[in-house]
């Protein structure tokens, strides 16, 4: 367990949902769930749940705090936002359900080998080195996150996509050396930065 | 009126001319219906139309009117002749509108509109001008038994519509449960927090009103007569007897508590720190808004747990089956009561299903907005451990068994109905008592002693002491068309007496219920019925020398209206019939009868149709179609041009109650291939106008099996159906359906005879 | 028709040899006809995507599309935002819409700009719209068919609106559950739209095409076969991703299910610019991998 998740464990002792109100995005919303399932029955990749939404919100409620911030479930999430605008209670359940993976990964105890989860780290880094994203460089760390050999192997699965893509010119092959993104990136990375910091100390998260 | 006259119109309007030979129907009302005078209009219910029929009564004597046009639901004001006998041949939406305007339809079309003709020709000759109730009561008081917040609410209303009230509290003061609250579920913008109940000024208003007489420590012990000329006793605890006069009453008598005792697994009894909803109100009251502290020992309560549908909603032995509505608002309201004393306190509301009826929507989210917390759960058991309370469940959402632990726990019992002797059950206990003779049930009831239950109203009726109940214990009040109507006339039942509510609900039920009750003291003075048949004047008699003293009338009788003389012979308490019928259809040797409804009235219709012979392939059948549901579908079909066979015969009842299996007898012999009945739906969710007619309607049909066999006739010949007035695209479907039926199985053998 | 001017977010996958390069090279196309101009946010960025999320977290998010917000504040000022990819379009707007709730937010946000020297003002005076919200509620059904020329009559078009198009956001007076605008586009200029397509708004796996492919393909499986089952030429669709996702892995659910899907998958630009007679390389038909032959015939006539 990370030095972070030990703290916050201390600071909110059992109150779970007090801590999800305090620094999950939107988790201020968590108590006006009103249980009807809506949400759950409207997710498209609802069965692969672990935990759909409803209960998460009762976990939360129940305090499971282990149970919840461990979980897969929310890494299912494809922000299709169909349970937003059908709970009938207005919850933003796709923006908590973001909160609720953003803070798990945060404390350091989100599944490590969840694809998305791996996925999301690698999209970000990729967005936040040059402002922009590198569609090539993108995949390629996606195939090769595993290592060089199923790296390979996820290439060679993938190669008819990525000859298509080529071929209509809508991939860049030479990206990896000519990829530009905004003029200044380190200014950007200046701001990220920043921005990280004030919210981890607003969410007392000690960097 | 010495002589009857009577005078035909028909008119040619609304394509009337244009689709049927409405000289051929003048013929027939002039030869087969005898009536001389006979005029046709192009245009009947415009002021030209009207006036020439307004001349005709006052120039020409007319006293007996038949207007051949459109359904007798229509135009009521324009043909609204209310000092004439008015029957109506229904061309319009029973003729054309029903028929396609073709060649080939013509013939069998003009034969439904001469045979309508006919029919109200024959009807006629069989009414009387009914004249209004002679014996008519003029009291215009109202008493009302309760001194809760439905019976305060009813008695200031009907005061302030200028109406004298007699209040009976049985306790020593007024302001029954709501005053015992410490404060209420909100009833305004924006329903966010409990406010004060307002039952102190409600009690202030009550005892100021100088039309409100306050009798506490009281029940009524003696409730005679009928609408507009009750009689009453009301008795003190002293012993001290007053005997009054009122022309209605509101049973405002309100509920008990559930008695939690029954509940050990959740703990009552088993600890002081199980309340119900009723003692945490108390508790609350003694804080004062500041922390609510534990009974057992005087602790500040930092956690509390609510059990939802505590000993309800259930089928559980000496649990109550029903949802008593007002319960998860109030534990929202209780858990307020906690949260904002001090927001720290924990607050677990258990529930299976949270049901917040009104505005309790807006009251749940500030609830949750104030961080009480809502879990879904079942199967709560609560066992006292170390000083705390634990509260084990069945979380529903997690699918798991889960613990939690509370200072206090407080059970959300339910509603119990003080709606006095459950008549039937009495009746049934004195049968079997009495071997299957039921003598004098109202006194058997009382002192039986298997009934502990003390009367409400002590009515003097034949058919017991109290109104009847329906499900659960609740008294009767037609729960579904017309709240707050009982089946017994100038009664009204308010408030969770006749179902589980709230104050909010309470409220507007009490002021309908004055409403019903001023309505009933103003249509008995002028000798007319209440409601369904507001305002109708005829009322039942029968002919002695005829009566066999059957009582079938008495028993039948839905509202309780006839008692029955010392000689055993039915006496009609004109103030509290209803004018349905039921008596008449009961009759076994037909001598009831209304002036302007009778045996007689629909048998000659249905004697007076043109019966084609077996050979012309031409069958008939006899719709006897309710006038309160299935007739105005079947208008309503009409409008929509839907259309059904050419061979019904439509004849409106006021309730399938009524029918006289001698019609039905009547129009086998004379030849009809078919017998639909049309009621409204009956069981414990009737729909029936008249509570129990379309049943009793069912029942006797179920019973000419025997006669149609001896008949040697198929029973698909007599068929009884349920129909809502909203069957609308359902009705014409039925009637074709079993016009193809008939066709299958043949002509009537007794066609011709 | 005045010339309409916007200031114009075009995202990462719209920028050249990226997976959507073609969208918008009908989308300049079409805006030509149109007579709409479109001024590039200067030095924009990327919005954060919709899985951005896990590792950015929230203020870093924002901070993104604030940037975005500022520069075109600060450059083109009083023009409203047009976004062409659904991902950009919610990205923008949400942080617009949160900054505006949330006083704290919008200090903290106005503090990171500020090391870059920019500032964001807000307050509504900046809409952030989607292309299509341009076509239909500033030119119109009718102003979108004044241009035609050809007529797509003949193609049967599945309108796949997708997620992020059409929820949270949404288009105004359309419904989350059967949105009409797409279909209506096809019809306006002479194409069939299949109306009650089954699939309308159902969810592609977005991003999790990439992270949970086995999930995603059958998601787009179902998406293309009621589109066949419906009896659809080819699917049209106003979101980048939606169009990758359907398009590039029907070989490999070919594979895994059996199936022998073979649908072009368009954009809605590339239905009006063919209409407006642009020629297929105007109307980027030769960026789809599927080709869209039918709408190559029309184009080449």
């Amino acid at each position: 367990m990370s030095d972070v998740n030990t703290a916050m464990v201390q600071k909110y002792r059992n109150d779970f949902l007090k801590e999800v109100e305090e620094n999950v995005e939107e988790g201020h919303w968590v108590k006006m769930c009103m249980q009807c399932g809506v949400c759950s029955g409207s997710c498209p990749f609802g069965p692969d749940w672990d935990h759909p939404p409803q209960e998460i919100f009762m976990m939360i409620r129940a305090g499971k705090r282990d149970e919840v911030l461990t979980t897969e479930s929310m890494w299912m999430c494809t922000s299709c936002y169909n349970c937003i605008v059908r709970c009938p209670r207005e919850l933003p359940i796709t923006h908590i359900m973001h909160g609720l993976a953003n803070y798990a990964h945060r404390l350091g105890i989100a599944p490590k080998m969840n694809p998305t989860r791996r996925f999301a780290k690698i999209f970000w880094n990729n967005i936040a080195k040059t402002g922009r994203v590198n569609e090539l460089a993108l995949s390629l760390k996606l195939y090769f996150m595993d290592g060089f050999m199923s790296g390979v192997k996820n290439a060679l699965a993938m190669a008819s996509v990525g000859i298509g893509m080529l071929k209509t010119k809508r991939l860049n092959p030479f990206a990896l050396i000519s990829h530009k993104g905004v003029k200044n990136p380190k200014e950007l990375h200046v701001l990220l930065k920043k921005a990280r910091e004030i919210e981890d100390r607003r969410k007392g998260i000690a960097s | 009126m010495s002589e009857n006259k009577t005078a035909v119109y028909v008119c040619k309007g609304c394509g009337i001319g244009d689709r049927l030979d409405t000289d051929q129907l003048a013929k027939v009302a002039e030869s087969e219906g005898k009536c001389s005078h006979v005029r046709q209009h192009d245009f009947l219910c415009n002021k030209d139309g009207v006036n020439t029929i307004r001349n005709d009564i006052d120039g020409e004597g007319v006293t007996h009117v038949v207007i051949a046009a459109c359904s007798r639901r229509a135009k009521t004001e324009a043909f609204g002749f209310d000092d004439v006998a008015l029957g109506r041949a229904n061309l319009r939406e029973g003729v054309i509108w029903v028929r396609p305007d073709t060649d080939e339809a013509r013939e069998t079309t003009q034969e439904m509109a001469d045979d309508y003709l006919r029919m109200a020709c024959a009807e006629i000759q069989y009414m009387k001008q009914p004249e209004a109730n002679q014996n008519a009561g003029t009291n215009k008081n109202i008493l009302v038994v309760g001194g809760g917040v439905s019976g305060m609410t009813a008695a200031t209303e009907a005061s302030k519509a200028g109406y004298g009230v007699l209040l009976v509290e049985k306790t020593g003061q007024l302001g029954g449960w709501a005053a015992k609250l410490h404060k209420r579920v909100p009833d305004r913008e924006p329903f966010a927090d409990p406010h004060d109940t307002g039952v102190s000024d409600l009690m202030k208003s009550v005892e100021l009103d100088k039309n409100i007489t306050v009798f506490l420590n009281s029940s009524v012990t003696r409730t005679s007569g009928a609408p507009g000329q009750f009689s009453i006793d009301i008795s003190a605890e002293s012993g001290e007897t007053v005997t009054d006069n009122v022309g209605s009453i509101i049973q405002a008598s309100g509920f008990s508590n559930y008695d939690a005792n029954q509940l050990p697994e959740l703990g009552y009894g088993n600890s002081p720190d199980v309340v119900d909803q009723a003692e945490l109100e108390q508790l609350a009251k003694q804080a004062t808004d500041g922390p609510i502290k534990r009974p057992s020992d005087g602790k500040e309560i930092e956690s509390v747990v609510f059990v939802q549908c505590a000993g309800q909603r259930s089928n559980k032995p000496g649990h109550l089956p029903y949802c008593s509505g007002h319960c998860c608002n109030t534990s929202i309201k209780q858990a307020m009561y906690f949260k904002d004393a001090n927001p720290d306190v924990d607050t677990v509301v258990i529930f299976d299903d949270l049901r917040t009826p009104g505005n309790g929507e807006d009251f749940y989210r500030s609830a949750q907005r104030k961080g009480v917390i809502f879990t879904k759960g079942k199967n709560q058991q609560v066992s006292p451990i170390n000083g705390q309370l634990e509260v084990k469940f069945h979380d529903m959402i997690l699918d798991e068994e889960a613990v939690a632990k509370a200072d206090l726990v407080v059970l959300a019992t339910g509603q119990v109905p003080n709606s006095g002797v459950d008549i039937e059950q009495a009746t049934t206990l004195d049968i079997e008592e009495e071997g299957g003779e039921s003598e004098a049930p109202a006194e058997a009831a009382t002192s039986d002693a298997q009934i502990p239950v003390d009367s409400i109203l002590n009515l003097t009726y034949r058919q017991g002491v109290d109104l009847p109940h329906l499900r659960h214990g609740f008294s009767d009040s037609h729960f579904i068309c017309f709240p707050y109507e009982t089946r017994r006339s100038g009664i009204y039942a308010c408030g969770p007496v006749r179902r589980p509510m709230d104050i909010a609900q309470t409220m507007e039920d009490a002021t309908g219920a004055a409403l019903k009750a001023i309505q009933a003291v103003e249509n008995a003075t002028l000798g007319r019925a209440a409601h369904p048949r507001s305002g109708d004047l005829s009322f039942p008699s029968f002919r002695r020398e005829g009566c066999t003293q059957c009582k079938r009338c008495t028993v039948e009788c839905p509202f309780g209206a006839i008692d029955e003389d010392e000689q055993r012979y039915p006496v009609f308490n004109e103030s509290r019939c209803r004018r349905c019928g039921t008596c008449m259809g009961a009759c076994p040797v037909r001598v009831i009868s209304f002036e302007n409804y009778s045996v007689d009235t629909i048998g000659q219709q249905i004697k007076n149709v043109d019966m084609p012979d077996e050979f012309d392939e031409k069958p008939r059948i006899l719709v006897l179609a309710c006038e309160n549901d299935a007739y105005p579908a079947l208008d309503m079909a009409a409008q929509q041009g839907l259309e059904y066979s050419a061979f019904v015969r439509v004849v409106p009842v006021r309730c399938l109650g009524s029918v006289n299996s001698i019609w039905v007898t009547d129009a086998l012999n004379s030849g009809y291939d078919g017998i639909m009945l049309m009621g409204c739906k009956k069981g414990d969710d009737y729909q029936c106008h008249f509570v129990r007619g379309s049943e009793l309607a069912h029942e006797r049909m179920s019973k000419i099996d025997d006669t149609l066999q001896q008949l040697q006739l198929e029973s698909e010949r007599v068929e009884t159906y349920e129909v809502e007035i909203t069957d609308i695209h359902r009705v014409p479907t039925l009637i074709n359906e079993y016009a193809a039926k008939i066709d299958e199985i043949g002509m009537n053998p007794f066609k011709g005879f | 028709m005045a010339k309409k001017e916007y200031s114009f977010y075009p995202g990462c996958s719209s920028e050249r040899k990226a997976s959507a390069s073609n969208y918008m090279v009908s989308v300049d196309a079409m805006c030509e006809k149109l007579d709409i101009k479109l001024n590039e946010i200067p030095d924009w960025n990327c919005c954060g995507a919709s899985i951005g999320y896990a590792e950015g977290g929230e203020l870093p998010r924002h901070v993104m599309n604030a940037r975005n917000i500022a520069l075109s504040e600060q450059n083109n000022p009083d023009q409203d935002i047009v976004a062409t990819c659904a991902a950009c379009w919610l990205g923008a707007k949400e942080t617009a819409d949160r900054l505006d709730a949330s006083e704290q937010l919008l200090a903290d946000t106005k503090e990171v700009l500020k090391e870059a020297g920019l500032d964001i003002h807000l307050k509504n005076e900046t809409p952030i719209r989607h292309m299509v919200e341009v076509l239909i509620e500033d030119i119109g059904y009718e102003g979108l068919k004044e241009p035609m020329v050809k007529s797509l009559e003949g193609i049967k078009f599945a309108g796949y609106v997708g997620c992020q198009t059409n929820r949270p956001f949404g288009i105004d007076g359309e419904s989350f559950e059967n949105p009409m605008y797409l279909d209506k586009m096809v019809e306006t200029v002479g194409g069939e739209a299949i109306t009650d397509y089954d699939k309308k708004v159902t969810c592609c796996g977005g991003a999790l095409a990439f992270s949970e492919p086995e999930k995603s393909q059958k998601q787009i499986k179902d998406i293309i076969e009621a589109a066949y089952d419906q009896g659809a030429d080819m699917i049209v669709t106003p979101c980048p991703v939606c169009q990758m996702n359907v398009e590039v892995y029907q070989d490999q659910i070919n594979k895994h299910y059996g199936t022998k899907f073979h649908i072009p998958v368009t954009y809605y630009s590339q239905l009006l610019t063919v209409a407006y007679c642009g020629n297929a390389k105007e109307a980027g038909l030769d960026g789809n991998i599927i080709r869209a032959k039918q709408l190559e015939e029309i184009a080449a006539k």
